[in-house]
Parts: C-alpha cells; sequence; structure tokens
C-alpha cells in the first residue's frame, strides 16, 4: 500500500515548482510535505485533525497547523500559496464543493488525488452486488471514511461546473499511469486545476 | 546512608542578579535599581547557543524545576516539563527561570524596601507591563552573557511574554513557544480580573497598598483567589471532581462549608493568601490586562508580529474558556500571515486553562518533539 501511495507522491513533486509555497491539507503524517521540502525546497504547512499525525510532522520538523477542513481555510489569507494539496482526503469531506472553492482562494492552484470510483473493479464489485473494496478504497461499507466517492468523470463535470481549468490529469492504476479508458482503467486519480482566468 | 550517596531530588538554588542601571518602565516611572531572583537547570554550551528562557504566569515564579531542599514537599511549578529527560531537557538547554519585576518571590516588587523611604514600597510599586518584564529579561540575558535563546517559552501571561519576546527583540530568539495564552484578553477576561482586584482594593485591611506590617488584605486576596481559580478549571472537570458531594452528607441549613467544592475552593484561597502578595496579585492582573501589542495598529496583530523571526510553536487546549483555543488561532493566523515558520496544536483536555500545567501524553509529546528539532 505504502509503496503505490507514493506513486501520487511522486507525481506531485514532479508538479510542483522548486521554491513554491505549499499547503497541503489533510497533510498526515508530513510525509508528502517532507519530501517536497527535501527535493523541492518548497515552504509552507500542512493541516491536520489527528493528534497522532500532528505529532508525526511536528517531528518531521514541518510546519503542521490542528484544524479541520469542514471549517474551511478561514484562517489562511487569499492568494498566499502557489499550491493547495488535498490527497486523498476529497472523498472523506462532507462540504466537497466548499474545500474546493476554498483551495483556489487561499493558492493558485489545486491539486487532489482521490480513488477513482469509475475503476472497472469497482465496477465489477457493484455488478456482482457488492460495494467496491481495492487497494485504493480498502474500507468496508459499513466503516469507511469515504462519503463522497466520485469518478474521473464526474470530478471533471464538477470542475466545468465551477469554472476550474484542469491543467493536469494523472490516473494511475498500482502506481503506474493509465491512458487508455482511464475512467474504466485507472483506480487513483490526480488532477491539476486552477480557476479559469 | 552515607554522606555521598546520591540524592534522588534534584536540589536547585536561586540567584539574585542585581541591576543599577536605571529601567524607564512603559507607565514613564523609572526604576532606579532593582533586583531578579532566578534559577538556572543545566549546563550552558561552549556557544551559549543552549539557553531556554521560560516566562512565569500570573502566580509563578522562577522556581520552575527541582526542588530548594530534601525536605521540601513540592517541587517547582513546571516540574513535569522541565528536567533532565523531560520534554524540556535539561540535559540539552540550558533553562532559565526568572520572578518578575513586581513579583513576590525575590524580585524587586511592591513589599521590597523602597530605597527612598526606608519603607516597603506597597502602593508606590510602579505598575509594570508585559513589554517591561521582556526588557528586564533581556538585562538578565546579558547579565549572564546570553546573546541568543534557542526558545523562549510560557504559558498562559508567560506565553504573553514570549509572544512579546518575539516582538520586542526578534534577533535575540530562534523559537518561540506559546502555550495557552492570547494576543490580547477579552472583555469578559479584564472583568474577571476587576472583580479580583475589587475584592482586594476593597478589603478593609487593604490600606492603600501600605499594610506591610500589618494583616494585609488576606481575605481579598483569598477571594481573589477562589474567583481566578474557578476561571481556570472547566465546567466539566469541576463536575466530575466535586458535583454536589457534600462533606457531612446532608444540607446543614446554614451559610458555613457545605459542597465539597466549597471546601476545595476555601482552601485554595487560605493558601494562597497565606503564601503570595496581594499588591503583586493587583500588579501582576494589570500587567494582563495592559497586554494587546496590536493596539492602535491598523494592521493588527498580524502588522504586530511582522517583526518577529523566530519560529513558533502555539498550542491551547480545547476546554480552556479563559485563553480560548480562538485566542490562540487568532495568533496563528497572524504568524501565518507574516509567513512564519509556526505549527500549531490543540490539546483535548477536559481541565480548563490549568491543563497547561499538567501531564497530557499528547501536549507533552508535541513540546518534547519540537524541541528535539531545536539544533542548538
Amino acid at each position: 500500500m505504502n509503496g503505490i501511495a507514493r506513486k501520487d507522491f511522486d507525481l506531485i513533486c514532479q508538479w510542483v515548482k522548486p521554491g513554491s509555497r505549499v499547503l497541503d491539507l489533510g497533510c498526515g503524517d508530513g510525509e508528502l510535505l517532507r519530501e517536497l521540502m527535501d527535493t523541492r525546497q518548497v515552504t509552507g504547512y500542512g493541516v491536520e485533525i489527528d493528534d497522532a499525525s500532528i505529532l508525526a510532522c511536528v517531528k518531521k520538523g514541518i510546519n503542521v497547523i490542528q484544524g479541520d477542513l469542514e471549517q474551511g481555510l478561514s484562517g489562511f489569507e487569499n492568494d498566499s500559496f502557489d499550491y493547495v494539496i488535498l490527497s486523498r482526503t476529497l472523498q472523506t469531506m462532507r462540504h466537497t464543493e466548499g474545500i474546493l472553492k476554498e483551495m483556489l482562494r487561499v493558492g493558485r492552484q489545486g491539486i487532489v488525488t482521490f480513488p477513482n470510483f469509475g475503476y472497472w473493479k469497482n465496477r465489477v464489485q457493484v455488478l456482482q452486488g457488492r460495494m467496491p473494496r481495492s487497494a485504493d478504497m480498502p474500507y468496508q461499507w459499513y466503516d469507511t471514511p469515504n462519503i463522497h466517492l466520485c469518478t474521473v468523470r464526474d470530478f471533471e463535470d464538477l470542475c466545468a461546473q465551477h469554472d476550474f481549468d484542469i491543467l493536469e490529469r494523472v490516473v494511475l492504476t498500482q502506481g503506474k499511469p493509465v491512458t487508455l479508458l482511464p475512467n474504466l482503467l485507472g483506480s487513483l486519480a490526480v488532477f491539476r486545476f486552477e480557476h479559469r482566468r | 546512608m552515607s554522606h555521598h550517596e546520591a540524592t534522588h531530588r534534584w536540589i536547585v538554588t536561586p540567584q539574585t542578579a542585581r541591576f543599577t542601571e536605571p529601567l524607564v518602565l512603559q507607565s514613564g516611572a523609572v526604576l532606579n535599581g532593582y533586583d531578579l531572583v532566578y534559577e538556572t537547570y543545566g549546563r550552558l554550551n561552549a556557544s551559549r547557543t543552549n539557553a531556554v528562557l521560560i516566562c512565569h504566569a500570573l502566580s509563578g515564579n522562577h522556581h520552575v524545576a527541582g526542588y530548594h531542599s530534601e525536605h521540601d514537599k513540592k517541587p517547582g511549578w513546571w516540574d513535569n516539563m522541565v528536567g533532565p529527560g523531560k520534554p524540556i531537557d535539561t540535559e540539552r538547554f540550558f533553562v532559565i527561570g526568572v520572578n518578575n519585576l513586581g513579583g513576590c518571590h525575590g524580585s524587586t516588587g511592591p513589599s521590597s524596601i523602597n530605597p527612598n523611604t526606608g519603607k516597603p514600597f506597597g502602593a508606590d510599586f510602579p505598575v509594570v507591563t508585559v513589554e517591561d518584564w521582556v526588557t528586564a529579561q533581556a538585562r538578565l540575558a546579558e547579565h549572564l552573557n546570553i546573546e541568543r535563546f534557542a526558545a523562549v517559552v510560557g504559558g498562559s501571561l508567560g506565553g504573553m511574554q514570549a509572544l512579546q519576546w518575539s516582538i520586542q527583540y526578534p534577533d535575540w530568539l530562534d523559537h518561540c513557544l506559546v502555550i495557552a495564552a492570547a494576543p490580547k484578553l477579552t472583555a469578559q477576561n479584564i472583568a474577571f480580573n476587576d472583580v479580583a482586584r475589587q475584592a482586594i482594593l476593597t478589603d478593609p485591611d487593604f490600606n492603600g497598598g501600605h499594610y506591610y506590617g500589618g494583616p494585609g488584605p488576606k481575605r481579598g486576596l483569598r477571594l481573589a483567589r477562589m474567583l481566578g481559580h474557578i476561571t481556570y478549571l472547566s465546567d466539566d472537570v469541576m463536575g466530575s471532581k466535586f458535583g454536589r458531594a457534600l462533606k457531612s452528607g446532608s444540607y446543614q441549613f446554614g451559610y458555613d462549608v457545605e459542597f465539597e467544592i466549597e471546601s476545595y475552593l476555601r482552601y485554595q484561597g487560605d493558601k494562597f493568601a497565606e503564601s503570595f502578595d496581594a499588591n503583586t496579585y493587583l500588579l501582576m492582573t494589570k500587567a494582563l490586562d495592559y497586554f494587546d501589542p496590536a493596539q492602535d495598529l491598523e494592521g493588527g496583530l498580524a502588522e504586530a508580529l511582522r517583526p518577529a523571526r523566530a519560529d513558533f510553536l502555539v498550542v491551547s487546549f480545547t476546554t480552556d474558556w479563559r485563553f480560548a483555543p480562538e485566542r490562540s488561532r487568532e495568533i496563528v493566523e497572524a504568524l501565518l500571515s507574516n509567513k512564519r515558520n509556526v505549527s500549531y496544536a490543540e490539546i483535548t483536555h477536559g481541565h480548563g486553562h490549568d491543563a497547561f500545567l499538567m501531564v497530557d501524553p499528547y501536549y507533552h509529546g508535541v513540546v518534547r518533539a519540537y524541541m528535539e528539532k531545536i539544533e542548538p
């Protein structure tokens, strides 16, 4: 799981320009931010709600702010970051549209990763009459934090509705980019987007 | 037991620094000379880069950690945080605790002798502010030949001093730990302080502040402390600790102590009134009320913190309603606005404001982890 998880981090590390300012929402133990600081010399902050994750971040020497993303990003000023990252968290949020708008309020570009519900293995499980489980969605229906799952196409529709331009899109399966029928063959979606100018 | 057997207690001895250069206070008043009593823990390294200053709160003092003697009942007020192997580790850091100006534990204050009159200052001791304390602490640093602190740390009113350090002497500290503090008091907070002061000022034994040699306003100070104590705890912890428990098991239909909470508060009040000076209490609460580095600044706290160069750790406690998490978040937001390195932890804790003095694995874990990343 960890090896695959790092693949979207690798992509993000390639996308983020050296020396930029980054806000990592739901930053977990701070692994991505630490890597961005070490390899891309970024500055910035993580936001987390979980005590153990905050502690792990402080141990890594990264800036982390304890807070609830559902409350928005009111503590952050407009346009104060080059990138705002939300990795594997969007699908767990109640205020999905709210957080996406907030991301592009405080940052110039947003980077989002989420498990693609349209992945064929998920579709097969639904056809078999079951809620899907996979490497990127490892939970049972009754204990999943995922409340707003979507497909690659769904996310693109939402971006269009809000006038977000998609700058880059990569859909991964087992850490490898899928170019053919990504909404069917891709398991984890990674998007970079900004406000239409 | 042989004479050389290792003592199991960590014995520390307070020291006194005398300053003869006059200190012009924020009020315009001048202190011609003054003493600061302080304690140190651990060793200053050869490059003099591992010093940590601990700023105390309302009722605190220089005695941060360890014991004064083998027979001492209690260690210093932050002994669970500061010491060998503790979150603020004295094996790595040279820690300094100092009793603030106006205090009643050895530093020059209202109960000290006024050299002009040969009598205690009493009400003639000038009102001092957080800014004045920080200035005096900086002079102590010079006295100890310390040009830069690895960290300045404080909780509550001590956190305000740490914050003020980052503004007033930005190049003198690398890290600033602001715990259970606020960028300024709210009206409600000032109101509590004023009731506490009124309890002292209206005590018939207050005698205009010149009560030394007499009984002194013990009743007033006791009430002030009782009120303060209520606000430092949460409703929940009072409920779980005391509830409606009665000392004798049934109502006595009178006004003596009946509920356990009454007994507890009176005990706390009595203990405090015996060991603390009322004039110092007045002065400390006033320093709290006055603190507002953003006062008169159009850009608010963000502008006030613009000079700051330190990295910050800000910590608050969920049930602290006197220095609520919202107040700490204001500090964090102002630091974010200035693009400072800052981490913020909001500790889920049931004990209200006093939680900052208690052991909590997450709270102490965060402080420890933060201090461990500091390379002195």
